[in-house]
């Protein structure tokens, strides 16, 4: 595994021996006073000089986080000031929530990171804390008058270097928000932190990276055109192998009924192709006029971690692609912040979308209403409502070598609030489902620990710890239940979950839900089955077994 | 330490001040009538100021916390309070927070065991001993409000008599009060006794609490101990109802300190993270539709942007598109 990464024993030794606020233990400091420092494993790399400059983006340069000097531009504290007002003003959410939180505590062990860590700094309060203090000392209220009282912080370079660390060992996944009474979501106080801190260059080069690669070919990988459609080609020929039934996908193709879009992980990275060939399937079951867009071939969008602008330009190719196809309506694969991007924002900023048809399903004439604005349905709303009308030929014993458990993803959960539609569908197509215990799924879904931009090889341990809950919950259901097969509607959890699960429950493997599908469709012209989509052997289909129906 | 006394000894020496006054340089003007009108004052337009300067400032964009099935396929049920889709929902969500702390009562508890093992467990006494807090202040606050007219009404007399129903001392003695004293006491102490609590709280955190607790205190000790003349306390309401600025009868300098502690609450109030009482009505993640498919919202500052068009994308792989068969705009 990672060089980066300890050995899971030194790590479970550091959990339970170092003292931490979770266990009560910690020496009477205040807060601010508490020790933090870079080191291996605990930052990701900063954008590379030439990354920054393709996207226009200020101060490039060739600095890491272990540096004495940042590099920082003069008068960087006005430029941090500056952008912090003209946000206040803008958004009534951080202006809100700088204001009033109570500092009930409520939040506070509610963060995978602040679990996995015990950093005090990483309680969500604390996180939002080492913002607010530079707050009350910049923008003057009864407390700055009683200085000291309400522990105000001047902005100077610890507390920079606290803002880069802690803002980007959060995910923004809302877990917090929650909990709290006062609905303050601390990850629209990391968003605005993280916005402000490119303009002074502290940045991430696993985020910016796919910014600029997703700006350019269109999607995060940086692959052309020519490439993409040769990599899905190679998965229809996988697909040929292990079933017989030779799907046709299109790409560009005007006129075509729907535009597909889901995030490159699925065409590029292991295991995401197979929950790709899930889709293919399926569209070719039930006859879908649909085609790929290789300019638009990303649904993901990294540029929401970085600024609204950029969230929104790599955005607009979406509608711009639909556009010039003439489609009815798109149609959005698994993914977590795709989801949320497209849920919350797309349509205020990217809308309207009238060019396009309130979204029907061609199979079942079902009107999907709550997507009447922004046109574009999520694929498990769309599949859920083919299995409830019976359209689909299904063989959940085909899915017998697994035992599953589902991981809601913190986007599509806490930031679009879809919880039944894959539930459903799951348990269509696998006769063994079993659930998390109940703190840990749903709206209370932990975070993967490498969501928003910080899926990084070098942030290998932070990723480990902040990974932990969400593991040990899966502990919980392989020891209970025997499962082996975690299940994810996400492109991001199918990428990070895997390493996560190795470390901390070897043998469990990650899915994604069309995946399972995939391997339950009984096709028209299929050859007899005996292997999953991964090339498994599937449970009583061996070959010269006669019990297929 | 030092955050939990500094605020004692602010609250004490806060309580000095009326007392000296009064008692000493016989300043019952300044403190009946000048300085309650003042604080008034300044928690009002205070108040309207902090809100007014929140909702002048837009909301750009949708971004509820969904904690409930959203509204989707007609089979799927949704969760109307916790993924609101009407107005009504939400207005249901949000009063539920402010009337029975619906996301506290969430609240779980987590512990690092040995394995490494995390486990939860139920923890809800931040709910009830928040829930007991707020619920006696208001009914304190409401009991009070007799003072101001000249025959409280029905509403008022039932309020007092549920209040003391546990009839046992002269006079009738007032479960809020003790209510909301345990309440306060828990507050402190789980500040102090939790390591979490005790590093996240700051002076601001203890100050209002040791403030409250100063005023029921200095209000117990009139009705039970030190009594009190009430008549001239009814007369100083009733004149502050007609804005009246004549001079307060004779009434204990005990009196003045709960009536300058108070003054001190409501100047406090707008600029301190009491504010969160109006807070909680216009929290966006909360007051929010989950809607934002199926309508439009606005942004009122979004501006339009350049970004890479599909010709221009086209213009620099044509070449290899063609190669590869993929359909091109232009040959
Ligand atoms: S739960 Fe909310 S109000 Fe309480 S400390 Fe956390 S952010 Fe502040
Ligand atoms: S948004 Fe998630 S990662 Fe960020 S502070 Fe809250 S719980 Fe932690």
């Amino acid at each position: 595994m990672s060089k980066y990464l300890p050995k899971q024993s030194e790590l479970v030794k550091e959990f339970e021996e170092k003292p931490s606020v979770l266990k009560g233990d910690y020496e009477g400091r205040e807060w601010w006073e508490m020790p933090f420092e870079f080191r291996e494993g605990n930052f990701c790399f900063p954008a590379k000089p030439e990354v920054i400059k393709d996207l226009g983006f200020p101060n490039p340069r060739k600095w890491q986080p272990t540096d004495d000097d940042w590099k920082l531009p003069d008068g960087w504290q006005k430029i941090l000031k500056d952008a912090m007002k003209e946000r206040l003003k803008k958004y009534r959410s951080l202006k809100l929530y700088l204001d009033s939180c109570v500092r009930c505590g409520a939040c506070a062990d509610k963060c995978h990171f602040f679990l996995g860590t015990g950093d005090p700094k990483n309680m969500p309060v604390l996180r939002a804390e080492l913002v607010r203090s530079v707050y009350r000392n910049d923008f003057p209220m009864v407390e700055k008058i009683l200085k000291g009282f309400a522990g105000a912080r001047k902005l100077d370079e610890k507390v920079l270097r606290e803002w880069y660390m802690y803002f980007y060992q959060c995910t923004e996944c809302r877990r917090c928000s929650v909990f709290c009474p006062m609905g303050i979501d601390t990850a629209e106080i990391t968003i605005m932190v993280r916005e402000i801190l490119q303009l002074v260059g502290l940045n991430n080069n696993w985020i910016l990276a796919p910014v600029s690669n997703c700006n350019r070919t269109g999607n995060h990988l940086g692959i052309e055109p020519h490439t993409f459609v040769q990599n899905i080609e190679s998965l229809v020929d996988d697909i040929e192998d292990v079933t017989g039934v030779k799907v046709n996908p299109t790409f560009n193709r005007k006129g075509a009924e729907i535009l597909f879009i889901t995030p490159s992980g699925d065409v590029f990275g292991d295991p995401g192709v197979y929950t790709m060939m899930g889709y293919l399937l399926l569209f070719h079951h039930i006859g879908l006029d649909y085609t790929i867009s290789t300019y638009a071939s990303e649904g993901g969008n990294f540029g929401f971690f970085t600024s609204n602008d950029m969230m929104k330009k790599l955005n607009a190719k979406m509608y711009h692609e639909a556009k010039r196809l003439g489609v009815k309506w798109i149609l959005g694969g698994e993914c977590g912040h795709m989801w949320r991007v497209v849920h919350q924002y797309m349509d205020t900023m990217n809308g309207p979308a009238d060019f396009l048809e309130e979204p029907v399903s061609p199979v079942t004439g079902t009107k999907f209403t709550n997507a009447r604005a922004t046109k574009m349905v999520h694929i498990a709303e769309f599949t859920a409502d083919l299995i409830k009308n019976g359209k689909l030929r299904l063989d959940p014993k085909r899915n017998d070598h697994l035992r599953t458990t589902f991981h809601d993803s913190c986007n599509v959960a806490r930031g679009m609030g879809m919880f039944e539609e894959p539930r459903y569908i799951l348990n269509k197509v696998c006769n063994s489902f079993h659930e998390m215990p109940e703190n840990t799924i749903r709206e209370q879904t932990f975070c993967c620990g490498s969501g928003s931009g910080i899926n990084a090889e070098e942030y290998m341990e932070m990723r480990m710890k902040g990974g932990f809950p969400r593991a040990n919950a899966v502990r919980h259901v392989r020891e209970k239940h025997k499962v082996d097969s975690l299940v994810t509607i996400c492109a991001i959890d199918r990428a990070s979950l895997p390493p996560l699960m190795r470390y901390w429950n070897p043998g469990v493997s990650v899915y994604g839900l069309h995946e399972l599908v995939g391997n339950a469709l009984v096709m028209d012209g299929e050859k007899k089955r005996t292997e999953d989509l991964r090339e498994d052997p599937m449970a009583g289909f061996e070959d010269g077994e006669e019990d297929e129906d | 330490m030092k955050k939990i006394l500094m605020p004692v000894a602010a609250v004490a020496l806060l309580a000095l001040i009326p007392y000296v006054g009064v008692e000493y340089a016989g300043l019952s003007y300044l403190f009946g009538v000048v300085i309650p009108y003042s604080a008034t004052l300044v928690l009002v337009a205070g108040f309207l100021f902090r809100m007014v300067d929140w909702l002048r400032r837009p909301v750009p964009f949708t971004i509820v916390s969904t904690t409930g099935q959203e509204k989707s396929l007609d089979w799927i049920r949704q969760d109307k309070i916790e993924s609101p889709s009407k107005p009504w929902h939400a207005a249901v969500r949000v009063l539920s927070e402010v009337l029975l702390f619906r996301s506290l009562f969430r609240n779980n508890r987590a512990e690092l065991r040995k394995g490494p093992d995390l486990a939860y467990g139920s923890h809800k006494w931040l709910w009830l001993g928040g829930l007991v807090f707020h619920w006696s202040l208001l009914v304190i606050v409401l009991r009070h409000s007799r003072f101001f007219f000249l025959e409280p009404g029905p509403f008022f007399q039932f309020l007092e008599q549920a209040d003391s129903f546990l009839d046992v001392t002269v006079p009738a003695f007032f479960m809020t009060d003790a209510l909301v004293l345990a309440a306060l006491s828990f507050l402190v102490l789980r500040r102090i006794g939790d390591a979490k609590m005790r590093l996240l709280s700051l002076q601001t955190d203890y100050f209002p609490l040791f403030l409250i607790t100063g005023i029921v205190v200095a209000g117990i000790a009139m009705r039970y101990f030190a009594k009190i003349d009430v008549m001239p306390v009814k007369d100083l309401a009733l004149g502050y109802m007609k804005f009246s600025f004549s001079a307060p009868g004779d009434i204990g300098s005990l009196f003045y300190v709960h009536l300058f502690l108070i003054c001190v609450l409501a100047v406090y109030f707008p600029f301190s993270k009491l504010v969160h009482m109006g807070a909680i009505f216009i929290s966006p993640t909360r007051v929010q539709l989950n809607n934002s498919r199926e309508k439009r919202h606005k942004n009122p500052w979004n501006k339009p942007i350049k970004f890479r068009t599909y010709a221009e994308y086209e213009d620099e792989y044509r070449e290899k598109m063609k190669k590869a068969n993929i359909p091109v705009e232009k040959e």
